[in-house]
């Protein structure tokens, strides 16, 4: 193996960065992907998979992936929740991998919401 | 390229934690991920001791933070179905604070984590220990390079001069100072060692480092060795902490390959190789002079300095011994310098501290504190304060050179000054907490035991002193004190400090003196009135049940292996003192506060008729 040299620390330090970044919890944004029994009957899997290699193949660090159970509208899954930070959340209905690449270029990147693919934006009043 | 994880889950690989099964934990995680085809999306790691042992085995998932505890192989499952797929987070698992009995899922809001500020342990769960990568992530080996080629050792001497670092092995000598006495001693060998020997009873402060984080005393020791001029380095291991061997060992093995140790490190022209030497368990080889005897070969002595270290140690070559704590603290102060260190802490006593917070508390683990923290944050707070709601009695602080501190000096922030006015050290961070079922002179017998054990036997002080006290505690706790004891006590103490070679003489009696200085009344009941108060001495205590608060519950009846005690239902109960063997099993059951303890003689003498015909009734 050949000796390193500061550049390489440097580039080592780089290409461990998304790893990192999840630990210790630096993020832009936040994507839900609901995948209750009905989510994944629709097809949850498929969009969850198409955004994985969506940001793997964009090499960005700072979006986070989780995923939750039954968003309640069963009738329109497969659904997602795109929440940038410091702006309210879209909730996306009827998905699929077509979509969630489309909907990860111009909202995630590009931070303008797909709005032929929304259903609302912001939360429900919980409690 | 390398898929990217979708969740990490940082599953803690300390010893204590592999003792508790996190290994197979971790096996039944990779199954179960293999099974659904989530191995490549979520990824298990394994880390060096999360710090909080009394819940492990301890993972963590990010990003959602979530903290789960006491993990088994069959939790992997509902985990991986029910957080991993659904995320919907296993309430069950999760962290539940003492008091309240709540989950509290998220890490930061943890009262035993909020405290901490973390520098030392500044990897500490977020990291592979057995990958370099994982360890650069994080900026490793940055200040190592920044020292390396663009500072001169002057520099770095002054840097860390300014930053006010002391060694946090325990005597707290200014980490700054002992480089430039060696840097400015001319020869044409030189010795950068490294402190691992961690000896004090239940403290596991180096280990954890070792283990969690070696690349972190390799790169302080690489910094070091460029500002004295070292030639060579060795890091002094005992033979015990076999993981914490393995891991600094693979650790050198990564940096040798990448050039970051041997010739020419990183282009800048500065050679080291660092070798590890394990010693066999002694605990006098962790006294400096000792432990370079040790390295080369010979029994592990100390010699009286001066000659210091600093000019004549290692094969009689300058060298500079740090702690284990203290290497790990200097790659960051290189980096964001004296100032950021300074920050934190007092002024005298700059930084943070590890300690290994152990004995009668709820969150039993290693933390890090800014010093200056008073103790009663770290043993209420931190500590989620004494185990089954007893009463607090004492903290141990610096293990068997340390002492013990009473509740009325819990306000006492720690740092190396105020601890000492105590009686007690900082030492390298054994922190024992004593509730009321504690004897202070078992305690302090308990200690003497240890290093009249771990004495070397070169000065007779040492040797012969140790012993003399120790007989005179064993009399003590056995019934034949006498009057005059703890005066004989104090001065065999004052002479011991005053005559040994090393710092194992020199500190010995401090357990002994600080209790009799907090304490003194335990020591005048059990030789006065035959009397140990916490029914700790078997020979000194009577066990006895009071009838006007007993509830006749009859815990105590039935925890008694002897069958002492009888009693009808909803009635005072009576132990037979013929039967009773003192193993205290009833004192320490009853709620009620019931069961009392007494003299010795209590039931012979005249004047305790009265207590005996009541308790008779």
């Amino acid at each position: 193996m050949p000796k390193l040299t500061v550049e390489d620390l440097k580039k080592i330090k780089e290409q461990q960065r998304a790893a990192f970044s999840l630990r210790e919890g630096k993020f832009r944004a936040k994507v839900t992907v609901h995948m209750g029994t009905c989510g994944l009957a629709a097809g949850a899997r498929d969009v969850m998979d198409a955004l994985l290699e969506e940001i793997n193949n964009a090499n960005v660090t700072d979006v986070m992936v989780t995923t939750s159970g039954c968003a309640g509208l069963c009738a329109k899954e497969p659904m997602a929740t795109v929440e940038i930070q410091g702006e309210a959340p879209v909730k996306y209905v009827f998905l699929n991998k077509d979509k969630i690449r489309r909907i990860f270029k111009e909202h995630i990147l590009g931070g303008k919401p797909v709005e032929e693919y929304a259903l609302v934006v912001g939360s429900e009043t919980a409690y | 390229m390398e898929k990217r994880p979708r969740i990490t889950m940082m599953l803690c690989g300390g010893t204590g934690c592999i003792a508790g099964g996190s290994l197979k934990v971790k096996e039944a995680f990779e199954r179960e991920l293999s099974q659904q085809g989530l191995a490549d999306e979520i990824n298990i790691v394994l880390t060096g001791c999360n710090g909080f042992c009394a819940e492990g085995p301890i993972g963590i998932v990010y990003p959602d933070d979530i903290f789960y505890e006491k993990l088994t192989p069959d939790d992997a499952k509902i985990i991986v179905q029910e957080h991993f797929i659904k995320g919907r987070p296993v309430e069950r698992l999760m962290y539940k604070e003492p008091v309240k009995k709540h989950a509290i899922p998220v890490m930061n809001e943890i009262p035993f984590f909020k405290h901490q500020v973390l520098r030392a342990l500044r990897n500490k769960g977020l990291i592979d220990p057995e990958r370099i990568e994982d360890y650069i992530a994080r900026d490793g080996y940055m200040a190592a390079a920044k020292a390396l080629l663009e500072m001169t050792p002057e520099e770095i001497i002054r840097e860390v001069k300014n930053s006010g670092l002391r060694g946090r092995g325990g005597a707290g000598f200014p980490t700054g100072l002992k480089w430039e006495l060696c840097s400015k001693v001319k020869s044409d060998q030189k010795f950068i060692l490294c402190n691992g020997d961690e000896g004090d009873p239940g403290a596991f402060m180096d280990r954890s480092i070792m283990e969690g984080d070696p690349h972190s005393v390799l790169e302080g020791m690489i910094i070091a060795g460029k500002a004295i001029g070292a030639t060579k380095g060795y890091i002094y291991v005992r033979a015990e902490y076999p993981l914490a061997v393995k891991r600094l060992q693979i650790a050198i093995e990564q940096a040798r390959e990448r050039g970051l140790l041997g010739e020419d490190i990183l282009g800048s022209g500065y050679s080291l190789d660092i070798e590890i030497y394990q010693g066999a368990g002694a605990f006098v080889c962790g006294e400096e002079t000792a432990l370079m005897r040790s390295i080369e070969g010979k029994r592990g002595m100390p010699r009286p300095r001066p000659p210091f270290p600093v000019y004549k140690g290692l094969w009689d070559k300058p060298s500079v011994l740090n702690n284990v704590e203290t290497f790990a603290n200097v790659p960051p102060i290189i980096l964001h310098g004296a100032d950021w260190f300074k920050s934190l802490g007092t002024e005298k006593s700059t930084g943070t501290k590890v300690f290994a917070l152990t004995g009668a508390i709820n969150n039993v683990g290693l933390i890090e504190v800014p010093m200056g923290i008073p103790l009663r944050t770290i043993i209420y707070d931190i500590g989620g304060g004494i185990k089954k709601g007893r009463k607090f009695k004492a903290v141990q602080l610096g293990g068997p050179s340390g002492g013990c501190i009473p509740e009325h000096l819990l306000d006492t922030p720690v740092t190396y000054e105020d601890i000492v006015r105590t009686g007690a050290i900082v030492g390298s961070g054994g922190m024992v907490v004593m509730d009321d079922l504690n004897c202070m002179v078992s305690v302090a017998k308990f200690f003497l035991e240890f290093t009249t054990d771990e004495s070397c036997g070169k000065c007779t002080p040492c040797r012969i002193g140790t012993k003399v006290m120790l007989d005179i505690l064993t009399d003590i706790t056995e019934g034949r004190g006498k009057d005059g004891d703890i005066e004989t006590l104090e001065d065999l103490a004052n002479d011991i400090i005053a005559a040994s070679l090393c710092g194992l003489g020199q500190t010995a009696p401090n357990p002994v003196l600080t209790t009799i200085k907090y304490f003194r009344d335990e020591y005048e009941s059990h030789i006065y009135e035959k009397w140990c108060k916490a029914g700790v001495c078997r020979s000194l205590v009577t066990f006895y049940i009071d009838p006007s608060t007993c509830t006749g519950c009859g815990a105590c009846a039935r925890v008694c292996p002897q069958k002492a005690i009888s009693g009808e239902r909803k009635k005072p109960h009576s132990i037979d003192q013929s039967l009773c063997i003192k193993c205290r099993q009833c004192y320490e059951t009853c709620k009620f506060n019931s069961v009392k303890t007494g003299p010795r003689d209590m039931f012979k003498k005249e004047e305790n008729t009265e207590v005996l015909e009541e308790v008779k009734k």
